[in-house]
């Protein structure tokens, strides 16, 4: 019933404004087309000065309403030099855009059509045609070497001592898994992909450094605050992306090409929650790469911590390797089921051979 | 060079002794109207049909934006008209991937493509250059036709029962390769494609017809130099079209080998619902390439023949000269080059080698200063004009407004260190949709008020136009400018609820207000197409050859010209098209001779 009315009043909306031309038509060429024209035009002239000052207002307006919903402070060290590239590239652009903006629309008011203006034929002036070719072009060399210092710093060589951790996507979750002690993350290989093996990753266990490899899914991922870390990150299906707003970084997740990306955590989740005065903040991985019907949910969460923190959540985690293979598990150990698992390990051996 | 001028003078009396021929033969229905090689006659197919998409596209926006708005609440109405992609009323996530990927597709290229550049290329580049016809009419049909039976695939494809294509209008594989990885790459995914390889084909004979008509049919005393800016950008526009649009046919055609052929050109390494697919080798990362060399230019396809249009109606309606001629077309041009040299802008963080991407930054930001020179010039155009506020000068301004808005966050986007924050974000959707949706249909609507009188021999209807105008401008502003606000806070596009979002559900009441003007701008529009078919037919006739009083050749035709333009011999050009308030004259033609103590410029 609603729609119906909206689509009465909309139709008749329609009718109404359609009469009114039909008849500023007739009355236009009753009253003379010329003196309409002219008065029609100072109208125009009119709106578009009205547009300019309503616009401006408007502007303003926006941004004192908006600026308190977008992001605070970027909660990582490559994010703070983003949001200064951010507002370098404001500052250049806003003042271009209040000029140029103002120009146009002053312009249009003043040199309306008037009886005894006579245009000014002005068709080229090489001077003025430098200046502006040659402004731009400095601020935009301005602009492009600021970007390409902080791309590199941000882009460059992970720290050395950087946590490593992997993140895969799929449709429509994240999956992540840590090295371990040795530091290193043992070799995948797709087609070693099952979840019925205990194995959704596809690690190949004749790598002995998967064999402390940590996975963890369905919960949040944990990061060391002030720690650096760096993200291997892919993806089994399709395109996905590595969305982190708070850090303001952002990387594809990309089948058979794994890609990488770093960056030091500044603010643990605690220290955010009463900063933005939100008990309900939370870290939230967002997926940023169309990626199928369900892309819009497709959610991770990443809890930073202090390293004492982080040291008691992970000691509550055991390798995947022994979930695969569970006689390798030293806590439920015998040692008479030793000899079943010599049996049990070459069989991941052969399905590799083929 | 006077010679070959005299030559193509020669084969121009040719043609118009053929044509007289033919004039006193009654042309059928089907001849003068639907087959028809009458390059007039082409261009308002082109426009008509992509009226009829634009149509559709905007409904699809709508449709979508009412989920953005009002997420979870039922509209019965939408499940009686779409079953069960509107299961319940409300929209489903396999429809709303449907409606945006749609949009994409029918806006970017049935609409500002063809109906865009297809319109004004055809009825303008004869006309403006003195020409009877273009090089080749019949190849121009055939490119209408082709791009028809794009349409008929493409329309075909939203009726089936696994749906249209739902990919984006990107059509990113694997998701685009993989029937199992979404609906919308099944059959769907197969009809867009070979719907995009036959307009492609529309576009290439088109394209090439267009060039060559500039290159060698111009009529006497017109140098390439003394042509109006509107020629230029769609000669610019045909060459970028050439040249990009067959490497989007190669990946096109590659990816359909994947889906159908088992080829791994783009797959590898691929676990689909637990089950392991034997591809391996292929890059995803390659489509990308492939797909962006001509999805860059092809932003410029579309905005260039909207800055020719503007520019000339600037001009015209300023009473002045476009300022800085050779300095715009030295833009256009630079901006045609490095068209081709930006593409992996978009790939900032597709895991591209970072030395590559500062490179890509660089000419990215490089064209901002041809663009900044075009604006720079419009603005002084206007300077000391004596201005006339026709609808199409109006929807002119509104273009230079957008385009300054949109170009400038476009500087935002370029720079790869604020891309990784505001990639796939909605400020993209923000960037691009002032800068090259609404800018160009305001260049379209530009077009379409400024030469609908020599189209059809009538005016539209002013009031209505002046509504459009004023409704569109503000509508397409209180939709846009608020949306950089929610890219800012990183939210990502194509999500279509964002109520399980901690970082992006703050702006519940800016979407239901972005949806409501939606509705009303729509409608709007839908006013402007019924101004459209109802001139047609009842608009206020022209009276005067030259209602504009405008110096291009296209006013020295009859109100109403015929196939063949000019009923007798093609005017020679003396002079270039710019000559408005010169010694004290309003406005001199450019069939005019140069006078004795005529000042030069």
């Amino acid at each position: 019933m609603q729609t119906f009315f909206i689509v009465a009043i909309l139709a008749l909306g329609f009718l109404v404004t359609f009469q009114i031309a039909k008849a500023s038509e007739y009355v236009a060429v009753l009253r003379g087309e010329e003196k309409t024209r002219k008065q029609t035009n100072k109208i125009n002239a009119f709106m578009l000065l009205a547009f300019l000052v309503f616009g401006l207002i408007g502007v303003f307006y926006c941004n004192a309403t908006l600026k308190g919903k977008i992001l605070g402070e970027a909660a990582s060290d490559h994010g703070k030099n983003i949001d200064m590239m951010l507002y370098i590239t404001l500052a250049l652009t806003g003042v271009v855009f209040f000029i140029t903006q103002i120009a146009l629309f002053w312009f249009s008011f003043k040199y309306q059509e008037k009886e005894n203006r006579k245009a000014f034929y002005f068709p080229h002036n090489n001077k003025l045609e430098l200046i502006w070719t040659v402004i731009p072009a400095i601020t935009l060399t301005i602009l492009v070497g600021f970007g390409i210092f902080y791309w590199f710093k941000i882009t460059g060589e992970a720290p050395k001592d950087a946590m490593v951790v992997e993140v895969t996507g799929s449709q429509f979750k994240w999956e992540f898994r840590y090295p371990g002690k040795d530091n290193i993350l043992g070799k995948k290989y797709f087609k070693q992909i099952s979840d019925a093996n205990n194995n959704p990753l596809g690690q190949i266990w004749d790598d002995p450094a998967n064999h402390d490899d940590i996975y963890v899914a369905g919960e949040p991922l944990h990061l060391i605050v002030n720690k650096p870390v760096k993200m291997v990150i892919g993806a089994k299906d399709v395109i996905h992306d590595v969305g982190l707003v708070h850090f303001r970084m952002k990387m594809d997740a990309v089948p058979g090409m794994p890609t990488t990306m770093w960056f030091t955590p500044t603010k643990t989740s605690k220290q955010m929650k009463e900063e933005t005065n939100n008990p309900n903040f939370v870290y939230e991985i967002s997926c940023d790469q169309m990626c199928g019907k369900g892309h819009w949910s497709m959610r991770g969460e990443i809890v930073v911590e202090t390293q004492a923190e982080y040291d008691a959540w992970m000691a509550t985690k055991k390798p995947k390797y022994w979930a695969a293979f569970p006689d390798k598990d030293p806590s439920a150990k015998q040692p008479a089921a030793a000899p079943v698992a010599d049996t049990t390990k070459p069989e991941p051996v052969a399905m590799l051979a083929k | 060079m006077s010679e070959a001028l005299h030559v193509h003078h020669d084969t121009a009396v040719g043609h118009d002794v053929h044509h007289d021929d033919h004039g006193h033969h009654h042309q059928s229905f089907i001849s003068k109207y639907i087959f028809s090689m009458d390059h007039k006659t082409i261009g308002k197919q082109f426009l008509i049909t992509g009226i009829v998409w634009a149509i559709i596209g905007g409904l699809f926006s709508v449709l979508f934006r009412l989920q953005l708005g009002f997420p979870g609440q039922s509209f019965p109405i939408l499940e009686t008209f779409f079953g069960h992609w509107a299961k319940g009323g409300t929209i489903q996530p396999e429809f709303y991937y449907a409606l945006v990927t749609m949009h994409g597709t029918v806006l970017v290229f049935f609409v500002l493509t063809a109906g865009l550049s297809g319109t004004f290329s055809n009825f303008l580049i004869p006309l403006q250059i003195g020409a009877r016809d273009m090089a080749s009419p019949l190849m121009n049909m055939l490119s209408y036709w082709f791009f028809f039976m794009a349409s008929i695939i493409m329309i075909s494809s939203l009726f089936i029962q696994t749906g249209p294509a739902s990919g984006g209008w990107t059509m990113y594989p694997p998701l685009s390769a993989l029937g199992q990885a979404s609906d919308g790459s099944k059959l769907g995914a197969d009809l867009w494609l070979i719907s995009m390889a036959l307009f492609i084909v529309s576009q290439l004979l088109a394209g090439l017809n267009y060039i060559s008509t500039i290159l060698n049919m111009r009529t006497k005393g017109m140098s390439m130099t003394r042509m109006p800016l509107t020629i230029w950008a769609l000669f610019f526009t045909a060459v970028l079209g050439v040249l990009s649009f067959p490497v989007l046919l190669s990946g096109a055609v590659l990816l359909l080998f994947d889906r159908n052929l088992g080829t791994s050109f783009f797959l590898s390494d691929i676990v689909v619902n637990g089950q392991i697919l034997p591809n391996e080798g292929g890059s995803a990362i390659l489509f990308q390439h492939l797909f962006w060399f001509l999805g860059h230019p092809e932003v410029y396809i579309i905005l260039l023949p909207a800055m020719g249009m503007c520019s000339e109606v600037l001009s015209v309606n300023s009473r002045k000269p476009i300022f800085g001629y050779m300095a715009m077309l030295g833009s256009m041009f630079a901006i045609a080059i490095l068209a081709f040299l930006v593409w992996a802008h978009h790939m900032f963080v597709t895991g591209l080698n970072p030395f590559l991407g500062s490179v890509f930054v660089l000419l990215t930001l490089l064209i901002a200063v041809p663009s900044a020179i075009k604006v720079f010039n419009w603005l002084t155009t206007l300077w000391r004009g004596n201005i006339r506020f026709t609808p199409a000068m109006l929807f002119a301004i509104g273009f230079v407004s957008l385009f300054i808005s949109g170009g400038l966050t476009g500087i935002f986007l370029g720079n790869s260190t604020i891309d990784i924050h505001l990639h796939d974000t909605m400020f993209v959707i923000a960037h691009f949709h002032i800068v090259m949706g609404v800018a160009s249909m305001f260049g379209m609507f530009a077009g379409i008020y400024h030469w609908f009188p020599k189209m059809f021999g009538r005016y539209l209807n002013n009031t209505l136009a002046y509504f459009h105008f004023w409704v569109t401008i503000i509508g397409a502003y209180l939709i846009f400018w608020p949306m950089h606000y929610e890219g800012l806070a990183g939210m990502p596009r194509r999500y279509l609820d964002k109520s399980i979002w901690v970082s992006f559900n703050q702006f519940g009441s800016l979407d239901q207000m972005i949806t409501i003007v939606t509705v009303i701008v729509f409608a709007v529009q839908l006013m402007f197409v019924f101004n459209f078919f109802y001139s047609i037919f009842k608009g206020r006739k022209v009276t005067s050859t030259n209602p504009w009083g405008a110096t291009t050749l296209e006013w020295t035709t009859p109100i109403l010209p015929g196939h063949g333009n000019w009923t007798g011999e093609i005017p020679e050009v003396h002079r270039w098209p710019y000559d408005y308030g010169k010694d004290g004259r309003e406005f001199i033609p450019q069939t005019e001779p140069i006078g004795a103590n005529e000042s030069k410029h």
